[in-house]
């Protein structure tokens, strides 16, 4: 049930607002750790906790207020992307906020007074807090489905899901509209976290290890729909409890694999329903155009890259091969998402398969090291072939879910297959040849690779092929219309960004020499997301300039402070505020001026 | 992009500044990688303050070797390939003379591989993972805490003369949870060899849906239950358990459990009458360790966990074996490491010449609860030095001999 709080009130976010609420999990988390110390300090006996988690879950909706209000208004004329770039800051900047404030060390809070015991039930003893949530889930239930279908507010709420440039265009006020539902789903999400607080353990991860799981629920269920998320709260919620007895080797995903049955079945999720008017999830991405980089700008650059890291310290060396691999990696999906308008939240795959690709051939046939690198892209490609053929037929948020689910189950595939791939302890020992093996030299290998793959890539987005993926992307109708196969282009486009992501998960372990799932795991997903957020969607170069300027930064920072998720979050927070639309967007727009 | 090189240089221009002056008595710098954000935080706190005291307290004496001891703190983010990418840094720019630390078991053997090919020196704290110093084993890495094979073993030695035939087990389902429960039970069928396993349960880390599994645990009726589960898990695991009543019923023995950072946290709900692994630092009579809690206590305010020790020893052991080399030269290092002697607040520990593991041990003893500070505690406990569970060096060998 409290899959379905949280779930709920994402949905709604998501379905009024579009923004993609990474920090959904973070409200959820601060509202734990506000209840449980609200209910040590209040003075009222046995009704402190109550109050506590009424008054948490108030804070946090006034939060989320804040939060749109201060934050998320100043950049919805942007592309709505740039809005998950901020919600990304933000579960940075929460989760150090929460460790300065009560600590790292792991809580346990006060169980619920009143409700600590348990009953029996067919022979079974079932807590009695446990019922209790499951009668207060229908009770929430019904006053969102009162709110939503009785009153003037849901009414516009539910139109502005189903159409808001409608709603907008009949005069309503959308500013206060997104505020309302923002402070709402806030507080659907703090009344979530400061619920769990009986059952579960405090910690510092609680956000990250509840966001994914909330997403699931909220695409299964279909996007904006109460009762979706009331339904597959519940779908998700026995198979995460029943499941795992039954198939404990596929307990890592396998909600995943029932969220993308669901999503291949009913691309829509159970109860949601097909888009009014086909519009692409890079729709606003359409409104921009592509900052073209000067001709001699990168004659300097390529020049500069290949005569100056002699000259660097070693390690330099080593961060500049990190950013060519990154690069890449987010130019690739660049195509996707820039270029083809189809975001990803799944990307990992191809990065994770081809480092896995690689490292498997040394492993078991050892390959010599040049050939292993070449298998990386191949590896990845192929099972974007797979991958691919399943995703673009969904748009907008499910395609983006439907690839992190095919990632996930990558993951779960290497973090299980312990004969093969090494299983948690991942395979080690993948260095580069030795004569390969000096930092410098290893440097000029990947400068060819990644520097090759960009060529490629920016050569591409010229091609007809790419000029097809944008008609595609600014309007699919019409480009079916005059004849275009669009899901056939953009699956191609798909097999293209595995590869050349690929090619940089092959680069990324020789330089590590050591490759573990987490490559395939959510975190390697975003990465590359916010790297092309933040140097700027509508431009190939702005994905490299983001990959090094994420990754400069990340260094730096991680270097000089314990507390870098803060550092890092504020400084993209106002990154984000100075140019909303990405570096390359905003100076592109000034200098057309 | 020019912006890149700037900072390169800045960068590079700021070490050099930094190190010029003290050229004559440069410090002795050493390089701990750890994931201080993340899973990994609540343990590694408490570890790294240990560390600065003990580094504190070794240059108030006048350094070792009449240098000062410097440490760069880095935190690995819980990822294999930052700790691998800090490595580089603290090697290549900051020229430290060795790595220490890392928690999780995959970040240790990322950087324990990447030391081995940079033939760097690796002080591997507290990773569990036995692969570290058999499979994966290599020259150039040590380690400190007693590895998952010892401490499932002391458990067996104690539970395989307990009554209970019909176990079942529940464990986080990763490399760590499968290896505490095999040694466990191939010793204890060794031991006992009317033992049943009845159940195995292996939810996702850090995801426990703890109702039920204690239900399936339950309807499976064992007489006991082995537990690896640990951290949040483990609080979730416990207040649906005694809701339901299986503590009552059942027999618990479980790894690790006792130590201060997974029982104090569940207060006055830990279990009681467990059979655990841990660290009853309360309880220590001798006097180098009462010392030693005296001065944690007083520097930081709160008690030490069982990281602090370990943080504590680790660097004591670096010292040492630095002031046997003479010299911060890898090589010499490395030879020191062999066999290296260390007096310890918790007695004599050595460094095995064979796989490099310590014979730091662990206390086995049974979980009570202390009213009056509010916390779970062990009681009858015994420490279990690492000598009496560790194979001998001829098993060592064949257990390297695949790498």
């Amino acid at each position: 049930m409290v899959l379905f709080f949280i779930a709920s009130g994402l949905s709604l976010i998501f379905g009024v607002t579009r923004v993609v609420n990474f920090a959904h999990g973070s409200f959820y988390m601060l509202a734990a750790y506000l209840a449980y110390t609200l209910a040590a300090a209040l003075p009222l006996g046995g009704a402190s906790f109550y109050v506590a988690v009424a008054l948490a879950a108030l804070a946090v909706g006034a939060l989320g207020t804040v939060v749109e209000v201060g934050l998320l208004r100043r950049v919805y004329r942007a592309p709505e992307l740039y809005q998950l770039l901020l919600t990304f800051a933000l579960v940075l900047v929460v989760s150090d906020v929460v460790k300065l404030v009560w600590g790292s060390e792991n809580k346990t809070g006060p169980s619920a007074p009143g409700l600590g015991g348990a009953v029996r039930i067919a022979g079974q003893l079932v807590p009695t807090y446990d019922l209790a949530l499951i009668a207060l889930g229908p009770c929430v239930a019904a006053a969102l489905w009162w709110l939503l279908y009785r009153t003037r507010w849901g009414v516009l709420i539910r139109a502005a899901t189903l159409d808001r440039e409608m709603v907008a265009l009949l005069g309503v006020d959308q500013a206060r509209l997104f505020t309302g539902v923002f402070a709402l789903g806030s507080l659907l999400a703090g009344l979530a976290g400061a619920l769990q607080v009986p059952r579960q353990a405090l910690t510092t991860v609680m956000d990250a290890a509840i966001i994914t799981e909330a997403f699931v629920v909220v695409v299964v269920g279909g996007m904006g729909s109460v009762p979706g998320a009331l339904l597959a709260a519940v779908v998700i919620g026995v198979i995460d409890a029943f499941g795992v007895l039954v198939l404990p080797r596929a307990s890592l995903v396998l909600t995943f694999v029932v969220m993308a049955v669901v999503l291949v079945v009913r691309p829509w999720g159970l109860l949601g329903r097909p888009e009014a008017q086909a519009r692409s999830a890079g729709g606003a991405i359409t409104a921009g155009r592509g900052v073209g980089v000067p001709r001699w700008l990168i004659a300097v650059l390529v020049a500069v890259l290949l005569v100056v890291p002699p000259l660097l310290p070693t390690f330099y060396v080593w961060v500049l091969v990190e950013i060519l691999a990154f690069a890449l990696f987010a130019a690739s999906l660049h195509l996707l998402m820039g270029t083809g308008g189809m975001v990803s939240f799944g990307h990992a795959a191809a990065f994770g398969l081809g480092a896995y690709g690689a490292a498997l051939l040394v492993r078991w046939a050892k390959a010599p090291m040049l050939v292993a690198l070449a298998a990386a892209p191949v590896t990845a490609a192929l099972a974007a072939v797979v991958i691919g053929f399943f995703c673009v037929r969904l748009s907008s948020i499910y395609f983006a879910m439907l690839t992190l689910a095919f990632a996930q189950i990558a993951y779960a595939i290497v973090h299980q297959w312990y004969d093969v791939t090494g299983g948690d302890n991942g395979l080690l020992g993948i260095w580069p040849a030795p004569w390969l093996a000096s930092p410098v030299r290893y440097y000029y290998l990947a400068l060819a690779a990644c520097g090759a793959g960009l060529a490629a890539l920016a050569a591409i987005g010229r091609a007809p092929f790419g000029l097809t993926l944008r008609a595609a992307r600014d309007h699919a109708r019409r480009a079916e219309a005059v004849g275009i196969d669009v899901h056939a282009h953009q699956w191609r486009a798909f097999v293209v960004a595995g590869f050349f992501g690929g090619l940089a998960g092959g680069t990324f372990v020789f330089l590590k020499g050591s490759v573990f799932p987490e490559s395939l795991a959510v975190p390697v997903s975003v990465e590359p997301l916010v790297m092309v957020l933040l140097g700027g969607v509508h431009s190939l170069a702005g994905a490299p300039l983001g990959a090094a300027l994420y990754k400069l930064l990340d260094t730096v920072v991680t270097r000089y402070t314990e507390y870098w998720q803060l550092v890092l979050g504020v400084i993209l927070v106002a990154l984000v505020l100075v140019f909303p639309r990405g570096i390359l967007g905003v100076l592109g727009a000034r200098e057309r001026g | 992009m020019s912006a890149r090189r700037a900072v390169a240089t800045l960068a590079a221009a700021v070490t050099l500044v930094a190190a010029a002056p003290c050229a004559a008595q440069a410090p002795i710098r050493i390089g701990e990688i750890n994931s201080f954000s993340g899973i990994g935080a609540p343990f590694t706190g408490p570890y790294r303050q240990a560390i600065e005291m003990a580094v504190e307290e070794v240059n108030a004496r006048g350094g070792v070797l009449g240098r000062k001891v410097e440490v760069l703190f880095r935190d690995d983010k819980g990822q294999p390939a930052e700790a691998v990418k800090h490595a580089q840094e603290l090697v290549a720019s900051e020229k430290v003379s060795l790595i220490s630390g890392t928690f999780l078991s995959n970040v240790g053997l990322a950087v324990s591989d990447w030391a081995k090919q940079n033939r760097t020196l690796f002080v591997a704290a507290e990773p569990l993972t036995e692969a570290i110093t058999w499979a994966k084993g290599h020259d150039h890495v040590f380690r400190v805490r007693p590895n998952t094979y010892e401490q499932g073993r002391m458990l067996a030695e104690k539970a395989g003369k307990l009554k209970y035939v019909k176990w079942a087990t529940i464990g986080p389902n990763y490399e760590y949870g499968k290896r505490a429960w095999e040694t466990f039970r191939d010793r204890l069928k060794e031991l006992k060899p009317d033992v049943q396993v009845v159940g195995e349960h292996w939810p996702t880390l850090g995801k426990l849906e703890a109702g039920p599994f204690v239900t399936a645990i339950l309807n499976q009726n064992p007489d006991a239950l082995y537990v690896s589960l640990f951290g949040s898990d483990w609080i979730a695991f416990v207040r649906e358990a005694k809701k339901r009543g299986l503590f009552d019923k059942t027999f618990v023995v479980g790894i690790l459990l006792g130590e201060p950072e997974y029982i104090d946290p569940l207060g006055l709900e830990a279990p009681e009458g467990m059979l655990v692994t841990g660290y009853p630092w309360y309880d220590i009579g001798a006097p180098p360790h009462k010392d030693f809690v005296a001065r944690f206590t007083k520097k930081y305010d709160k008690n030490p966990v069982l990281g602090s020790l370990v943080g504590y020893v680790t660097y004591l052991s670096i010292f040492e074996a630095i002031r046997k080399a003479g010299s911060t030269d890898t090589d010499k290092l490395v030879a020191a490491f062999r066999g290296l002697r260390v007096e310890t607040p918790i007695g004599p520990i050595s460094y095995r010449a064979s796989d490099g593991q310590s014979t730091m041990g662990a206390w086995v003893g049974t979980t009570k609860l202390d009213a009056r500070r509010g916390v779970g505690i062990m009681v009858n406990h015994e420490y279990v030095p690492g000598e009496k569970v560790l194979p001998s060096d001829d098993d060592v060998k064949k257990l390297r001999s695949g790498n």
